[in-house]
């Protein structure tokens, strides 16, 4: 089954609570695929979706879905007509229906119809739960399975547009990753476009093709993971996105020099610059290593598969650094280290404008 | 929100009332009612039985809840039953029930008792339902830092459950100041008695008025006493969890004692009333069953009642919804002003609408209307009580999710809200029916003339002494009460809040 992918086009879209103002100018232009947007909790994420699925009103922009206007010029089309598929936070299953009920909620011909059950059948299988959890009402479902069904029952009307409100946050760690990885087969499988609201960074860059970096009511950054990651757009992407820490420097000439030492960096013309050092670019070898800075151990934090170091460099100017160490080699709290930062930094103006 | 409003503001109604005519009454005349002899006697009378039966009914209620869910009691399930099925008998006939067969109870202590079989499970049921509900680990905790059972009961067990106690005790009190059937029946005269001999003797006079006042301040001095001993400390349970049933004390060898005593207390409180009716039955047989009247006053009474649920479901409906999807300063104004009604005693509320019709639309003055808005402005906190945590059942989220699969709004409402609420809905209209088929001093004082309940019809025969022809009456009223006792009971000791599919 292929059909056209129909397209997201958000443009100056802007919504006020009050005084304040929670979306400020947005663009968003999604062609189809998987789109995460990333944030914060209050950066306006969940606002923008609402604004997308109708629930809300936008104060200005337009939304369009494929070549619809559905706000934006003249009246807004009613969340029922724009063909979207929502699933909220939780799943929110009607908790009166069964399993069956709740996928076939949204199909025009009646439930009890011959349509309707093979439909129903095909939407379980998407999700990958068993065709028997169709007589099963939510309350004796898992977390996981819940969110499967909610999905189901969004994908079941054949929506252009997929709004996902961090449907996985309520999951444990476990299940979380295993729903997510479930929840974008089947989203792949249907070709709609979808929409995932997130604050979670792994969540984003693994599940979608084009992540949206959000905060403040406004976009910071949207691309693809890898250029999210590798390629951030200001210091704020940077620092949120791979938890890198911001040092300041003077560069000249590609090289930084600061509390760190000379280091290798690209991104910035001479002058004040900020470093985003990741934790993976940093090394920690024995203390008194050749090119080495000398750093105290403040904090160890142990995962099992590696272990995360946060260590204190220089005698006055003092800069932590967060390291990632492997579990066989965690260095003691107090005790002293050599650090070394590996390979290119990036470096963003101090001073923007 | 205007609903909600005009709700709350009706309301408010009956305390306006109050308030209104003391201050036209005058210091000096107020004064001079105040001094007189039967006054002090009215005051001295309420005080002492409010105490009493207060302190009785929290002895009763809070003991045999602790041993029907805390202990190793044999037949627990049949002996919560028999605690709860007092509620089924009205005061009133519970009173008929004592004074057909007994003149003794015509004293201050004989008042007490029979209140407090009335009233005990007040206490009994909200103590059941905390007692079942608590996280029996705080108990073990006890325990491990050397707590001994009675130590623990005292230091760890009674705080926990104190707002369910206290809230018990609060209905008791509120119900003993409003009640009137069972006291006159006892010849126990309390400031409600007094204010209906007032009514009788001298229409609307300022004494009634200066009598409700005086009424309406001891209902705030016991909602302020609970507030106070409530206190501000929390009571949540900390940490998540499943709460594991708790392990049941040993009774051991004094158990046939305690059930002994137990089947003592069923006896006073159930056995007496109903020996007593059916013994009136049976003699009342050889005179005739008034067969017509009763016919008419169960019609009239139906119909009374359905009404009344539907509406105080209906006005309890607007509230609810505010105070669930629109939080604000505004709405919880207007949530928290129903709830003052429910403390003022019934004859209050008609004493309020009798003079408020008079004054203001003569023509309505006992007439269906108002009596019916006397049982709503009387019974919306219960259906309040019930409306709103069945609203929370369908949260906003799944309106949405309705209307982003095709439904219109008025199509998610039929297709999801209403499924969902709809139960609990009805359990409210049920719950408010039944509370109004039993009522009788607001009901004496409102309804038109010919209009006749099963509690007036038992009331005319009960309190003229012919207690073979008001049998029939006692009876219906029983079986009436019982789906709500029923109900409550069983609502009682379930442990999840949830409904089965």
């Amino acid at each position: 089954m292929t059909r056209p992918t129909v397209g997201l086009r958000v443009s100056g879209l802007t919504k006020s609570f009050g005084p304040t103002r929670v979306l400020d100018d947005v663009d968003l232009d999604v062609p189809g695929g998987i789109t995460a947007v990333l944030g914060a909790s209050g950066c306006g994420k969940t606002t923008l979706l609402r604004l997308i699925a109708g629930f809300l009103e936008p104060d200005a922009g337009t939304i369009r879905l494929g070549d619809r206007t559905v706000a934006g010029a003249g009246r807004p089309v009613p969340p029922r007509r724009r063909r979207i598929g929502y699933v909220p936070q939780e799943g929110a299953l009607f908790p009166h229906l069964d399993v069956a009920a709740n996928v076939a909620f949204g199909l025009p011909s009646g439930r009890r119809s011959a349509a309707a059950r093979r439909r129903v059948e095909e939407m379980l299988d998407l999700v990958e739960l068993p065709r028997a959890a169709a007589s099963r009402h939510p309350h004796q479902l898992s977390g996981g399975q819940q969110q499967r069904v909610a999905l189901a029952r969004a994908l079941a009307p054949r929506p252009d547009v997929v709004l996902l409100d961090e449907p996985f946050s309520s999951l444990d760690a476990a299940l979380r990753e295993e729903t997510g990885r479930a929840v974008v087969r089947a989203l792949r499988a249907s070709e709609a476009t979808a929409v995932l609201v997130t604050h979670d960074q792994g969540e984003a860059l693994s599940l979608a093709d084009l992540v949206a970096v959000m905060a403040h009511g406004r976009f910071l950054q949207v691309a693809a993971p890898t250029d999210i990651y590798l390629d951030p757009a200001g210091p704020a992407v940077a620092s949120f996105v791979g938890h890198a820490v911001l040092v300041s420097a003077e560069a000249h000439a590609g090289t930084a020099a600061g509390a760190l030492g000379p280091i290798p960096v690209r991104g910035a013309r001479d002058g004040r610059v900020l470093l985003a050092v990741r934790p993976e670019q940093v090394a920690v070898t024995a203390k008194d290593a050749p090119g080495c800075l000398t750093a105290e151990v403040v904090e160890v934090s142990f995962f099992g598969h590696d272990a995360t170091v946060r260590v204190r460099v220089g005698a006055d100017d003092q800069v932590d650094l967060t390291a990632r160490v492997p579990a066989t080699d965690v260095p003691e709290p107090g005790t002293q280290v050599g650090v070394r930062v590996v390979g290119e930094v990036l470096a963003f103006p101090e001073n923007p404008r | 929100m205007l609903l909600g409003l005009l709700v709350a503001a009706t309301s408010l109604l009956p305390l306006g009332f109050v308030v209104v005519s003391t201050a036209e009454l005058g210091p000096a005349e107020a004064w001079d009612l105040v001094t007189r002899p039967r006054f002090d006697d009215l005051v001295w009378n309420t005080s002492r039985l409010l105490v009493g039966g207060v302190a009785l009914s929290l002895l009763l209620g809070v003991g045999c809840a602790w041993l029907v869910v805390r202990t190793d009691l044999p037949l627990a399930r049949l002996w919560h039953g028999l605690l709860c099925a007092p509620l089924a008998v009205p005061a009133f006939v519970n009173g008929y029930g004592w004074i057909s067969t007994t003149h003794a109870v015509q004293s201050y202590w004989g008042a007490v008792l029979v209140v407090s079989l009335s009233y005990y499970p007040l206490v009994y049921l909200p103590t059941v339902a905390a007692l079942s509900r608590l996280d029996s680990s705080v108990e073990d905790v006890a325990a491990s830092l050397g707590a001994g059972a009675w130590s623990s009961f005292f230091r760890v067990v009674l705080p926990t459950i104190s707002p369910a106690v206290l809230g018990g005790a609060l209905l008791v009190g509120l119900h003993l100041l409003g009640e009137y059937g069972a006291l006159q029946l006892l010849n126990f005269p309390t400031l409600t008695t007094g204010i209906l001999d007032q009514y009788r003797l001298s229409f609307n006079g300022p004494a009634a008025t200066m009598l409700a006042l005086v009424l309406v301040a001891f209902c705030l001095v016991l909602l302020g006493l609970e507030l106070l001993a409530r206190g501000r400390r929390r009571r949540s349970r900390v940490g998540s969890g499943v709460g594991r049933p708790a392990t049941r004390h040993r009774l051991g060898r004094a158990a046939p004692a305690w059930c002994a005593a137990l089947l003592a207390l069923a006896v006073l409180s159930l056995g007496v009333p109903l020996v007593s009716l059916v013994r009136w039955l049976v003699r009342g047989n050889s005179s005739s069953l008034p067969a017509g009247d009763l016919g008419a006053a169960l019609g009239t009474t139906l119909g009374l009642a359905v009404a009344a649920g539907v509406l105080a479901t209906a006005a309890a409906l607007p509230i609810a919804w505010l105070a669930v999807r629109y939080r604000g300063v505004v709405v919880t104004l207007i949530e928290r002003a129903v709830y003052p009604a429910n403390a003022l005693p019934g004859i209050v509320v008609a004493l309020a609408l009798v003079t408020i019709s008079i004054r203001v639309v003569p023509s309505l003055y006992q007439t269906l209307p108002v009596l019916v808005v006397g049982y709503v402005i009387l019974f919306l906190p219960r259906a309040a009580v019930g409306v709103r945590p069945t609203l929370e059942l369908a949260p906003p989220v799944l309106e949405d999710v309705a209307t982003s699969l095709g439904c219109s709004r008025a199509g998610a409402v039929r297709r999801v809200t209403l499924p969902l609420v709809l139960p609990g809905l009805a359990a409210s209209v049920a719950l408010v029916s039944l509370a109004v088929g039993t009522e009788l001093t607001a009901t004496l004082l409102l309804a038109p003339t010919g209009t006749s309940t099963l509690a007036t019809e038992f009331w005319s025969r009960a309190s003229a002494v012919e207690y073979g022809a008001a049998a029939p009456f006692a009876l219906a009223l029983i079986l009436l009460s019982i789906p709500a006792t029923w109900l409550l009971g069983r609502a009682a000791v379930s442990r999840s809040p949830r409904r089965p599919a």
